[in-house]
Order: C-alpha cells, then structure tokens, then sequence
C-alpha cells in the first residue's frame, strides 16, 4: 500500500514573490506531510540509500521511528551519523546521493529524504536544549581551525569525548561558508545555522573569532606555546579562481566568493549595512555549481536580469537539481553550451559584455563528462554590466605555507589520509582543505572522522 | 571586543588610535595590516599598521575620516571598542627577511604621502632597531596636514618634508624633492613609498629613471583580506595578484597603478550615496530626493 501514495509535494515561496526577497524558499513539511511521507519508506533490508550516503546515515531507521511519530527517536538515530541533519536536509545533492538511489524512484518519486531530514532536524533544534550530559574534561586540548562543517562536526565529537575544544575562526562571524557562502534563502541564518552554533557552544567548544591561524598565531604556537595536543584543520577552500581571459579585472568583475560574501557575511542587500554591493542592471554568472546559482540568484534578488553562462550542456550542471528548478522559476535565463572568451569594456573600464563562444560536447575527460569545445567562428557579444565568476575555489595556501612540514598537493590541497592524519604529527585535517571544494556532509564526515583519528593519536601519545 | 586605549588627533580628520588586540601585537611585522570593523553593521576595512607593541599588547592604527566607515572609526573614543580586529595580514615588508649584513650595507629612502606616513614609521622604526640608516620624505597638502613629523625625526638619520603650498619644508611634490635630493648627490639603493595611488604612481615613474628600486604599499578594497574574494586583484607584471595575501607590498615598476586607480572607485557612487544617507540620518530627517530609496 506505501506505494500507492505519491510523493508528498513540499511547500514553497511564491516564484514571483521570493525573486524579489532573502526570505527562504522552502518552507519544509509540517508534521502531518512528514509523517504522510514517512509512510512512504519501505524500510528495505538492504537499504541503497544508506550505502550512497556519503557518511551512511541509517535513513530507513530514522524515517521508521518518525512513522511512528517518533519525533525524538528519529533525532537521535539522525545525530549517530550526521552533527548538522538540518543543515544536510537542506543543502545535500539527494537526488545524486540518498533519493538517487531510492527504490522508489525507479518506477515513481523516491522518497523525499532530505525533506524529511530536515524536518527531524528542525524539530530537534526547536526542542528546549536538554542539558547535555558531557562526560568529564579528560585535561587534554585541541585547537579547530575554521568553524564550517568540518570544524563544526570535528570539535562536537571531541567536546562529547571529554577533550577541551577551541576553535579559531579568521572572519568575524562563526559557521564558514554557511554564512558567507549559502545565501539566506536556501538557509536561513538566525533560525538553522545560529542554532547548530549554539548547540555545539553548549557542548562546552569556544570559539574565537578574528583568529587568521597562519598570520595572527601559527600552527606550531598553537601546538608548542598555547599547549595543544592537536590541531584539525577545516579551513575550506576558500580562494577564487578566474579563467585567465582578457578585461576580467574590469570594474563590474567579481568573484561569486565576493558577490556572495558581500550580500550574505556582510548583508549588503540590507540598507542599515554599510558595505556595498554592486548588482548593475544586467548580471552574467559564468559556471554552473551551486555557488553560481546562490550568485544568479541573488543576483535576481537584488533587482537585476540575471543569466547563467555555463560552457557544458544543462545535463552536465554541477548544482543541486532543485537550485537549477528553483533559479528557472525565479525567471533566471540559461545559456548553456556558452563560453566566455573575453569580458568587454567600456572606455572607462566598466563591464559592458562579455564575448563568448558557443561549444559542443566532444570526449569524456578526466571527470567522465564529455568536455566542451569551442565552435569555430561562433563567437557573439551578451551585453551585461556585472559579471561574477562562479568557477570554483581552491584551498587558501597559508596554512600550508606558515607550517613546517604540511604537505599539500598540486592543487594545493592539504595531504591527508583516510582518517585525516596529515604529514606532521599532531596535525589532522578534513573537509574541503583536503578535497578541494565539495559537499556540507563530506565536510562534515571528514571532521568526524578526524575527531575519531584525534582521540586515538592523543590516548597513545 | 578590541578596546581603544588611547585616541589622539593628528590633523584634521586623520586620527590616530591605539588598539587592545594583543595577539595581533604578537604577531604583526612592518608593512602588514589588519581588518577591523566598528560594529555589527560595520564594513570590514583594511588599514595597514602603524605601530604595535608586543608587551603591551597594543596595535595603533591611523584613519582618516573620508568614507562612511572610516569616518564610523574615527567617531569612536578611547574607553570604547572596535567589534573586530583581524590581523596581522599580508606579508611583512621584504626588508625583514633579509639577511642582516646585506641590510645593514643597503640606504633605503621611505615616502610617506597625507595618511600614508603612518604606515611609514614602524618600517623605518624597524630598520633603526636593526641598525639600517634610513631616509625620509614627508608629503602633505600644508603644515597643518603633516603628522608624524617628530616621531619619525626621532628614527630617521634625515628628515626631508614636502608640502605643497610650501608651509613647511620643501614647497612641492614629493617626487620633485626627491629628485632634488639624488641631484645633490644622495645615493639610495632602494625606496619604499606609501601613500594616495596618484602619489604611488609617480614616485614609481619618478624612480624608474633612475633605476631605483621602488616598494609600494597598495590600499585596494578588500572585503575579507584572508584571499577569499578577490576584490584586491591587482595586475603586477602582467599578472593578476590578490593584494591582501600576495602583497600589500609590490614592486613598484610592475604595477598597473592606472587599473588600481580605477579599481579603487568601483564602489565610489554607492559610498558616497551611503555617506548622503548617512549625513541625512544624522541630521534626523527622511530624504526628500528619494537617496534613500
């Protein structure tokens, strides 16, 4: 009978409205659609979703005891697998990791996962935070860098160990790309990502804002002066690439990093900030990952015509199906098969197009996506005033550069092991400063996975 | 919070302050600079170092009110405190890392252009603690504009002082007492200049003639200054450079100080509409010429 019901739709802003609003898009399932949904689970015996988790969360146990109405049980099945279930439930790839693998989603719609993750997790931080029992400080310390995911999850699993944790934070705000990266409207500051902060205050972790580790104290200070055992590195990757083209340091050229961080760290789109942000009347974002369509859709948001130029097919896109769904409801436009060749000025160095080619698909590369080449003689002019490169970042090199004896890759990844043990003794590290960008659950995983690497190298040491 | 001990004005509108923020004391060396930030809606802005003091745990900064922000900075009084003070970022001046005999052989002349002489002085403090002779040239508008007069008279092994109006000093630019001073016979191996972009540019086409070795210290707007947003982007021989982790400093004669210049103002129109907006607040009344919309 579970079969019969079709997927429970999930309730959404308006298009038209939310495309002039931060306000979130999704509003998530009440109890009732939960639970309606839960329904739908077959709870196989051997359950696929749990194997394409990228940190195996026992979904079909968790979504069971929701069924059941469970609220509580579901929660504490989510927290032995994932820290951070309603940051998860909103900004996982499902339809690629869990949903993906649904068997529903073989004849139908698979069940909606992330949806009902997120409702879990919701009620769970809406929950009167129970005091939580922490086990007593066993007198040694770790240092976090960084407090997104990685450093997140890591320093939770460490303070429930009995460890004494501090985390540095270079930018003035706690939570790393989930505040100056994932805009608002996909999630929300205030009620999720503040609330996930507390929960790990409570757990007994500092925090200290304004800490650049590498520039204000060092990796060996924080090891031989101020007394830790370890250090986990979660510092992200953070730095933006450019493609190299002709007129890119025009004015009217950002990074989405800065496009992003202007409008969500530093709340530019809200009068009562003082730092600006420039949006122009027409907006090219060039990529197609999810950074680029937090970009074009603020973009939108802020009042421009915003436009997506991606130089592969729409079926190669590397973001979340429902940010593609949602960015098209909004009324952004896509320009698909489109490469930027050169960023036009005017004569006092202002954007004001770009030249682009149009590309076709030719072998499978490295990725296993067929790569795209330029048309001969297809060049053509979009006209924009903004444009924001959306192309990827790579790890900041000054962690690596300030430590003696971290190894980094030729991307300038942090070289780490499974279990996050880089090559210096003490030091683990996780998250997108060892993969290069990549996933909130990956992050997350990897922090907890060194937490575990953490505890064993200090009980030997 | 990172308390003002200390508040101190220097000229009009240019105020010096001495900020608690002891492990940027710790850290910082000549030519870095920090981010600081008035209040939670405050801008993140970079101001590079004045001074600081290990011991007592102490940073100084020196700000001149032009824009919203800085003019947010410099209404502060000493008691209070500043949300944030990230720091030290950038490298260190190139100076620091050599080795000390080729140093202390090497006559360095120091250009400090308006505001820009503040960042000067621990540079110059640096090298007189290390035992390097050095030379400076002070820029300003008038008498009443030049500052740090007296502290770098008591580091310098000479003093030279421009002003443009010829109230003190030299009556002309910076560039033109500096060619003065090689046309007496002065011998300099290398110049480091800080100051206005205009003042930069020419000091760099001034010592191109005489194949003298120039260091200047870029102002490019940062939003974060940890290499994260790439608003600093900078073209120094050809190359794109982020200014806050590949700089400050840079080679003189490889920058493009044309597309810094530009760069500079890319947010211009919506600072000045903020500071209208600003001005209006404060005068208590709602814009009537729709700035505020």
């Amino acid at each position: 009978m579970a079969e019969k019901i079709s997927r429970v739709p999930v309730r959404e802003q308006d298009p038209a409205r939310r495309a002039t609003n931060f306000e979130e898009v999704c509003y998530g399932y009440d109890r009732e659609e939960a639970l309606l949904e839960a329904s739908r689970c077959l709870n196989c015996k051997n359950p696929r979703c749990v194997a394409a988790c990228p940190v195996g969360v026992r979904i079909p146990e968790f979504i069971a005891a929701l069924h059941r109405g469970d609220e509580a049980a579901a929660a504490a099945v989510l927290a032995r697998d994932s820290s951070l279930p309603s940051l998860c439930g909103r900004v996982c790839p499902q339809e690629t990791q869990c949903e993906g693998a649904c068997i529903l989603g073989i004849k139908g719609e698979p069940v909606a996962i992330g949806k009902l993750e997120r409702f879990v997790g919701d009620w769970k931080l809406a929950q009167e935070p129970a005091t939580a029992e922490l086990p007593p400080r066993n007198g040694h310390r770790v240092a976090v860098v960084g407090s997104g995911p990685a450093g997140l999850a890591c320093a939770s699993d460490l303070a429930k160990m009995g460890y004494e944790v501090k985390i540095f934070e270079a930018l003035h705000k706690v939570g790393g790309v989930l505040v100056y990266g994932i805009p608002e409207f996909r999630l929300p500051k205030e009620q999720i990502v503040a609330r996930e902060i507390d929960q790990v205050r409570r757990l007994g972790v500092e925090i200290e804002t304004d800490v650049v580790v590498g520039r204000t104290v060092t990796i060996d200070a924080l090891l031989d002066r101020e007394g830790y055992d370890a250090v986990f590195i979660g510092s992200g990757a953070g730095l933006p690439r450019f493609m190299g083209i002709p007129g890119e340091n025009l004015n009217g050229v950002v990074s989405a990093n800065e496009f992003l961080t202007r409008a969500n760290l530093m709340r530019a789109y809200d009068e009562t900030y003082d730092t600006p942000i420039y949006v122009g009347k027409r907006v090219v974002v060039v990529g197609g990952g999810n950074v680029a369509m937090d970009a074009v859709r603020t973009a939108r948001r802020l009042g421009a015509e915003a436009t997506i130029v991606y130089r592969r097919s729409e079926k190669e896109l590397p973001a979340r199906a429902e940010e593609v769904h949602h960015a098209k409801e909004e009324g952004i436009r896509f320009r698909m098969l489109t490469n930027p060749v050169e960023v036009l000025g005017t004569d006092d160095g202002w954007v004001r197009g770009m030249r682009c080619v149009e590309m076709e698909l030719g072998e499978p590369d490295a990725s296993g996506r067929r790569s795209p080449v330029a048309k001969e003689g297809s060049e053509f002019e979009i006209e924009c005033d903004v444009a924001i490169m959306a192309l990827g970042t790579s790890p900041n090199p000054l962690l690596a550069a300030t430590t003696a004896g971290l190894a980094t890759d030729r991307r300038g990844c942090i070289t780490a092991d499974a279990a996050g043990a880089t090559s210096r003794p003490g030091v683990f590290a996780g998250g997108d400063a060892v993969t290069g960008a990549a996933t909130v659950i990956l992050a997350m995983g990897a922090g907890r996975t060194a937490a575990k690497a953490i505890d064993e190298y200090i009980r030997n040491k | 919070m990172y308390p003002i001990l200390e508040k101190r004005c220097l000229a009009e509108g240019i105020w010096l302050m001495k900020i608690r923020a002891p492990r940027v004391a710790r850290a910082a060396l000549p030519g870095q600079f920090v981010i600081v930030r008035t209040d939670e809606r405050g801008e993140r802005i970079p101001l590079t170092i004045a001074d600081f003091d290990a011991v007592e745990g102490s940073v100084t900064i020196v700000t001149q009110a032009i824009g919203v922000s800085t003019r947010k900075i410099c209404a502060l009084e000493a008691g209070e405190a500043l949300a944030d003070f990230a720091g030290p970022l950038g490298h260190p001046s190139e100076f620091v890392g050599m080795p000390m005999e080729e140093l202390r052989s090497r006559r360095y002349i120091f250009i400090g252009g308006g505001v820009g002489t503040a960042p000067v002085y621990p540079q110059v403090k640096w090298l007189r603690e290390h035992g390097v002779e050095v030379d400076v040239i002070i820029g300003a508008k008038n008498r009443q504009m030049l500052i740090y007069t007296d502290e770098m008279r008591a580091v310098a092994d000479h003093l030279y002082i421009a002003t443009d109006d010829g109230s003190e000093g030299f009556k002309g630019l910076v560039t033109q007492l500096l060619e003065k001073l090689i046309a007496e016979g002065r011998h300099y191996d290398e110049c480091v200049a800080i100051g206005p972009m205009v003042m930069m540019k020419f000091v760099a086409l001034t010592t191109k003639k005489y194949a003298l070795k120039t260091t200047v210290s870029l102002n490019a707007l940062m939003v974060d200054g940890t290499g994260m947003c790439g608003a600093c982007r900078v073209s120094v021989g050809g190359r794109t450079r982020f200014t806050c982790v590949d700089g400050p400093e840079f080679d003189a004669h490889e920058v493009d100080f044309d597309e810094a210049m530009r760069r500079q103002g890319m947010y211009r129109t919506q600072e000045q509409r903020a500071a209208a907006l600003a001005a209006e607040r404060e005068a208590g009344h709602r814009c009537k010429i729709g700035l505020d919309k």
